[in-house]
């Protein structure tokens, strides 16, 4: 008993030891330093951040918009996902946007968001992001903060190393995780080596109004396509996507594609397979897909179905596509402002490798290849390599660029963001993670001109960091200020679902383009009612439509009668308000849907399918004036077999 | 009475930019209106400060019962105006005209002056009583109805000119562009009366 004790009493001192030895560094929760800290992210009441930062939502689908440094969420845009709070995804408007070649999918995983770029600079106009299972890409409008556009990605699998974007926003792109059979066929999984092929699609956008279309996919040999940047400035016109499971293995994957001693980052001359296909290279072929476009003059969006895409074999192009032997399954691939360095995150790896645009470019023109895969030069690692950052920390992940000369790199097992020197690849600096970080962002990360002010981690693990909420928690994300030689740890803040990557932006390139209102005399919603006039209930066999308007506050019309059970009802609600801020909901009994919030000058409809004899009501779910309570209605439901006459009425 | 003259001209001339610019504003900020909403009272009409003021102002207002806002053509104040400030214009500029080749009396800008200050003067009591109608003429049925401390409906009325608080609405009402110019043109009228006067002496 007595030893027991003492070594219980040993073991707690031991405990102590370890305690007060734990390296918190110098972000310690205390003193001096912590209230210049909240001086940097306090934003006192009614005033603006100074950075919007649109974070991914992962598994939720969506994309989340915060402010920095303060951050505070600010609103979750919907995307890949049905939004029950607004009724995205189950209005008859918004259905549409999340049809795909399998049909209506609710929900996906969205993880990598990126800024529209003009010049390498980030302009403001549109914001992308990837759908990760059911591979589809994502334009979201930053006027109306809303997404605009999806496109589904055939004979991709895992949609990963998207949605990144080139420098004048040519092209976004959407390269696969997962290798599969092309075209799809009933094979054994076994014959995977040599049969499976790895998808890359360039995504054209209309530089006028962002619409995305397939311009080609190139078939690469059978990897997983893991993540990938532009080049830029003096490398524009490539793309760089790092590779694992080179081993092409099918099964446990964990040992089987950790085998090789490099993988590739792959190096794609798009403009010489955009020449290519320009004068009619590259195949047509069958394939199905859906476009889903939404329309801001009619509110509504519609949903095409693609039947063809065009796909470029490599070996089609002599000199387009090579490879970079790079250490250990690297994940990130992250280029620098200058369009010189291509770092490549050997996730296994102790060093983290650093490959030369211009030596790689020198390498090719004198032909040192060391083989090929499946005809593609693989070129060698000392030709290519710039340098290494030695022993930097354990599994990095992700390197973002603060204009300055300086790369910060995540490293999720030892759970820090180091910063180190570009061209000496000297380590300047550490900081602890709370905890297991994932990606980074620094505003303008990914472009031609970072604003090297702020930094953020998103971190995998949130365990202690909040308030305890039961087993499942949101993520969370630290801010640190990077204007100094030293990283300074500013906030925690929580994040919404999963974050991979966010995209962050200077507010003034963007606030002032907010919409407030979408002008009356500009919808051209084929259901729209503008004025008690156009208010009328219309029966279409067992489809009743009724066209309704809602201003403060009441509905027109709010009586109706003549619906009967076995009905399809169509509520068609414009909102004419035209004042900044004043939504209206709309929430019918029994809906086997969601509500509708109907912003201004905006017109949605949702279906209802009335099941019992009786008189039901509906009402206004958003708070809009000191008469919201009185903002509703009744719908009276008859029997199948009633003759009674369609009627409505408002203030009778 | 050569600079007697041009003051004169141009003194009636700056009323033309009452066809340009409001004679009048009236701005209601609020809590829920850190942006406030606007309305500018131009001679042909009220106009709100962004587009949909007028319709917003109004739709706040149907709660307290009162009018919307009237179109041009709901008062004929909005088709006599601007005729009036055209002959007006015309009138002081004939003058001074006159007064500048020297075949009339400085004494008939003075008389310019006077006439027109008198049609202000009508002016801004019509405005005046309007704004009173405006503010008090509430429907009986209206959703909201606030009395005074003595039990009389309270009204609305924004003031003609200056602050007043109404409700969670602070009113400001003011002058605007066209309403400054007639003002310096006005008083350019005078000063040519003044002047006027002088050169008159000199000659005579
Ligand atoms: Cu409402």
């Amino acid at each position: 008993m007595k030893k027991l004790s003492y070594s219980i009493i040993a073991l707690l001192g031991f405990a102590m030891v370890l305690t007060s030895c734990n390296p918190k560094g110098d972000n310690s929760a205390n003193g001096a330093l912590s209230s210049s800290a909240a001086e940097k992210v306090y934003v006192a009441p009614g005033e603006h951040d100074s950075h919007y930062a649109f974070i991914s939502g992962g598994y939720s689908g969506n994309l989340t918009v915060y402010g920095l440094p303060s951050g505070r969420m600010f609103k979750e845009i919907p995307v890949f996902s049905q939004f029950p709070t607004n009724g995205y995804g189950y209005s008859e408007e918004t259905k549409p946007m999340l049809e795909t070649s399998y049909g209506f999918i609710p929900w996906d995983d969205s993880h990598h968001p990126d800024i529209s770029q003009t010049k390498g600079e980030l302009d403001g106009r549109w914001i992308f992001i990837n759908g990760n299972n059911t591979p589809r890409i994502a334009r979201v409008s930053l006027t109306t903060f809303e997404t605009e556009e999806i496109i589904e990605v055939p004979n991709s699998a895992g949609n990963h190393s998207s949605s990144f974007i080139t420098e004048n926003t040519e092209y976004v792109v959407a390269g696969t995780r997962f290798s599969v059979p092309i075209p799809q066929k009933d094979m054994s999984i076994k014959d995977y080596k040599g049969n499976f092929k790895g998808a890359l699609s360039f995504i054209s956008v209309d530089p006028e109004h962002g619409h995305m279309d397939i311009k080609f996919q190139v078939l690469m040999p059978g990897f997983n396509y893991d993540l990938s940047h532009p080049g830029r400035g003096k490398s524009h016109g490539w793309f760089f996507f790092t590779t694992y499971n080179t081993e092409e293995a099918n099964s446990l994957l964990e040992v089987n594609a950790s085998q090789n001693d490099k993988d590739f980052i792959a190096a794609i001359n798009w403009k010489k397979i955009e020449e290519y296909v320009n004068n009619g290279g590259g195949t047509m072929m069958p394939a199905d897909y859906a476009h889903n476009v939404y329309d801001e003059g009619t509110h509504t969006a519609t949903s095409t179905m693609k039947k063809e895409v065009r796909v470029v074999n490599p070996s089609e192009v002599p000199g387009a596509v090579y490879l970079l032997p790079t250490p250990k399954s690297p994940h990130g691939c992250d280029v620098d402002p200058s369009g010189e360095y291509i770092v490549g995150n050997g996730k296994l790896s102790a060093n983290l490798t650093v490959h030369s645009f211009t030596k790689m470019i020198d390498a090719i023109e004198n032909k040192k290849f060391d083989g090929d895969a499946y005809g593609i030069p693989i070129l060698n690692f000392e030709d290519v390599l710039a340098g290494s950052v030695e022993q930097p920390g354990l599994g990095p992940l992700h390197t973002e660029f603060d204009g300055k000369g300086n790369a910060y790199t995540t490293f999720f097992i030892s759970s820090e963001v180091v910063k180190w020197k570009l061209g000496t690849w000297e380590v300047i600096d550490r900081k602890p993670t709370y905890y297991s970080v994932g990606h980074l962002t620094i505003p303008g990360g990914n472009s031609a001109k970072p604003f090297g002010k702020y930094m953020f981690a998103m971190n995998k693990i949130t365990k202690d960091r909040y308030l305890p909420t039961g087993p499942e928690m949101e993520h969370s994300a630290q801010l640190y200020d990077i204007s100094g030689d030293k990283m300074e740890l500013l906030l925690d803040f929580p994040t919404h679902g999963e974050p991979h990557y966010a995209a962050a932006i200077p507010a003034e390139i963007i606030k002032k383009n907010s919409k407030k209102i979408y002008k009356l005399a500009e919808n051209e919603h084929p259901k729209k009612a503008l004025s008690d006039a156009d208010t009328k209930v219309v029966r279409d066999g067992k489809n009743v439509h009724i066209y309704m308007s809602m201003i403060r506050s009441h509905f027109s019309p709010d009586n109706i009668e003549g619906v009967k059970v076995g009905d399809k009802v169509f509520f068609h609600i414009t909102n004419l308000e035209q004042d900044f801020d004043v939504p209206h909901g709309f929430a019918m009994i029994g809906a086997n849907n969601a509500e509708l919030l109907i912003t201004p000058g905006q017109t949605r409809t949702l279906t209802w399918e009335p099941k019992k004899v009786g008189v039901w009501p509906f009402y206004c779910t958003d708070f809009c004036s000191a008469l919201h309570q009185e903002m509703q209605g009744y719908i009276r439901v008859s029997p199948a077999s009633s003759n009674l006459e369609l009627s409505w009425s408002l203030g009778e | 009475m050569k600079k007697a003259g041009v003051l004169m001209m141009l003194g009636s001339l700056l009323l033309l930019g009452l066809y340009s610019f409001p004679l009048w504003n009236i701005m209601l900020g609020a809590p829920q209106y850190p942006e406030p909403l606007g309305m500018n009272i131009h001679i042909t009409g009220i106009q709100g400060v962004s587009e949909f003021d007028i319709q917003n102002i109004d739709g706040l207002n149907h709660y307290i019962g009162m009018k919307t806002i009237p179109k041009p053509e709901e008062m004929w104040e909005f088709q006599t105006f601007p005729k009036v400030i055209g002959g007006m214009v015309a009138l002081g500029f004939i003058i001074g005209f006159l007064g500048f080749i020297g075949r009339i009396s400085y004494k008939w800008f003075l008389f310019w002056f006077i006439f027109m200050s008198v049609l202000g003067l009508l002016g801004m009591y019509d405005f005046n009583e309007w704004l009173l109608d405006y503010g008090s003429n509430l429907d009986p049925h209206a959703i909201i109805k606030v009395t005074n401390p003595d039990g009389t409906p309270m009204s609305y009325k924004p003031p003609l000119i200056g602050f007043k608080k109404l409700l969670n609405f602070d009113v400001t009402s003011l002058p605007h562009t066209g309403g400054y110019m007639m003002f310096v043109g006005m008083s350019m009228t005078i000063i040519a009366f003044f002047v006027g006067k002088k050169e008159w002496k000199a000659i005579h």
